[in-house]
């Protein structure tokens, strides 16, 4: 069948049907929408991709990725640097950060340990987080990880080797989320809240 | 094609951007991967936890297709262990275990033992003993099962302490003596019906069948024996303390 397109429209096709939540139907469509705003879309987003290719960076002490080295968490002094919150991906860090929740720093393992996958404890960024956590001013390591068997037992293994290390290890909790009814959550959040029920 | 069966939760392996390759061992088809279609969704994701039990129906137009798994929970025990570190390397490993299987021959003796130390996961000490006769169980179903019966050298079969490295049959006390530094202790838990006396009968029973499974089962598949395996140890031996 002929191609509906050049080869250069039909190679930026392909490119976007890559990108994630788009398959080939959607990634023609915004292909199309990109060539109707050539102008106000399209030469904008180009320069803003050769923007961030140019000057994109992972950050050397936590991992992060932003446009300067060290990253600007790690290079805010009115961080709190005495808490390093151990996140397994960016996307965790940016969440934490949406949420305002914690004025600390942070380390970005690069993934979970993960047998299955094949991820074992060389392909993540451990060794640098016990060198940060061997840190006198460090006082505290909040693993952020995911409730998974996965992520749990990432935690596990870095707590076995901070255990050395002078400082207090602590996980985030697990149990009912904000606006969550009891009756539609599953057996297993539910028992875990209730072991790891509060005084009120 | 299509059967319905009960089955543990080894593994996902995420595929595409919504679903999920779910690993099962099952009592009726062994151990057996299928597509769960929307498998990365919020509410999934907790169910399809390694160790949990699940109800699974499989449905393929042929029998050599991956399939497409339905599932149904039936036990979510993964979220009661979390907090354990025992119990999730335990998990990792007896998974790591089941994945020495042939896919799809189904080990009904082996799925019933891997529901009960799931289901004796918390205790520390039941886990490891269990384990451990797991992966002797898992050593006979492979073709590699250990003679515990007898003394090689002599017949005897009583004061078994001892099991040949070159030939996994037990030693006699009497008949090991001259060569105890090249025999590997046998714990009487291992081929009785007793418990573990101290934590030495458990490191030694790891130590036996860690030897055999990884001359047997992972060394020639150019495996070595799980970093889990090694962390559950550890894991069990801090708690016994």
């Amino acid at each position: 069948m002929p191609a509906a397109a050049g080869p250069e429209i039909e190679r930026l096709i392909q490119l976007l049907a890559r990108l994630p939540g788009l398959g080939p139907r959607s990634a023609r469509r915004a292909a199309l929408f990109l060539i109707k705003k050539r102008e106000a879309i399209m030469a904008p987003l180009a320069a803003a991709l050769q923007n961030a290719i140019e000057k994109i960076e992972v950050c050397r002490t936590c991992g992060n990725i932003d446009t300067q080295n060290p990253c600007t968490v790690c290079a805010d002094p009115r961080r709190d640097g005495s808490a390093i919150v151990v996140v397994a991906d960016v996307a965790d860090l940016w969440a934490l950060e949406r949420a305002h929740a914690i004025n600390a720093r942070y380390h970005v393992l690069g993934g979970t340990l993960s047998p299955l996958d094949g991820v074992g404890p060389d392909d993540l960024s451990i060794d640098a987080l016990v060198e940060r956590a061997s840190d006198p001013d460090v006082k505290e390591v909040v693993l952020a990880l995911s409730a998974t068997v996965d992520g749990q037992s990432t935690a596990h293994y870095i707590t076995d080797l901070l255990h050395e290390a002078n400082v207090k290890v602590t996980r985030l909790a697990h149990g009912v989320p904000v606006g969550g009814e009891l009756d539609y959550l599953d057996e297993g959040t539910l028992a875990a809240a209730m072991r790891s029920r509060t005084p009120f | 094609m299509e059967w319905t069966d009960d089955g543990i939760v080894l593994g996902v392996k995420r595929h595409g951007e919504s679903s999920v390759i779910l690993e099962l061992m099952t009592h009726d088809h062994g151990r057996h991967l299928g597509l769960v279609r929307g498998g990365t969704s919020a509410r999934q994701r907790g169910v399809l936890q390694p160790g949990n039990a699940l109800r699974a129906t499989w449905r393929a137009r042929l029998d050599e297709h991956l399939g497409n798994y339905t599932v149904e929970e039936l036990n979510l025990r993964a979220a009661d262990f979390l907090g354990a570190a025992h119990a999730v390397h335990g998990v990792t490993h007896l998974a790591a275990l089941c994945r020495l299987l042939a896919e799809r021959e189904p080990h009904a003796a082996i799925y019933e033992a891997l529901e009960a130390i799931l289901d004796h996961l918390n205790e520390p000490h039941l886990a490891a003993t269990m384990i451990a006769r797991f992966e002797l169980d898992l050593l006979a179903e492979l073709g590699f099962g250990l003679d515990l019966t007898s003394c090689a050298a002599t017949g005897a079969t009583s004061d078994l302490i001892y099991v040949s490295p070159r030939s996994g049959r037990a030693v006699s006390r009497e008949a090991g003596e001259p060569y105890r530094d090249r025999l590997l202790r046998l714990p009487a838990f291992l081929h009785g019906e007793t418990e573990p006396q101290s934590p030495r009968d458990l490191a030694d029973a790891f130590a036996l069948t860690g030897f055999f499974l990884d001359r047997h089962a992972f060394a020639p598949r150019g495996l070595a024996l799980p970093e889990a395996r090694a962390h559950f140890v550890a894991a069990v031996s801090r708690a016994s303390q």
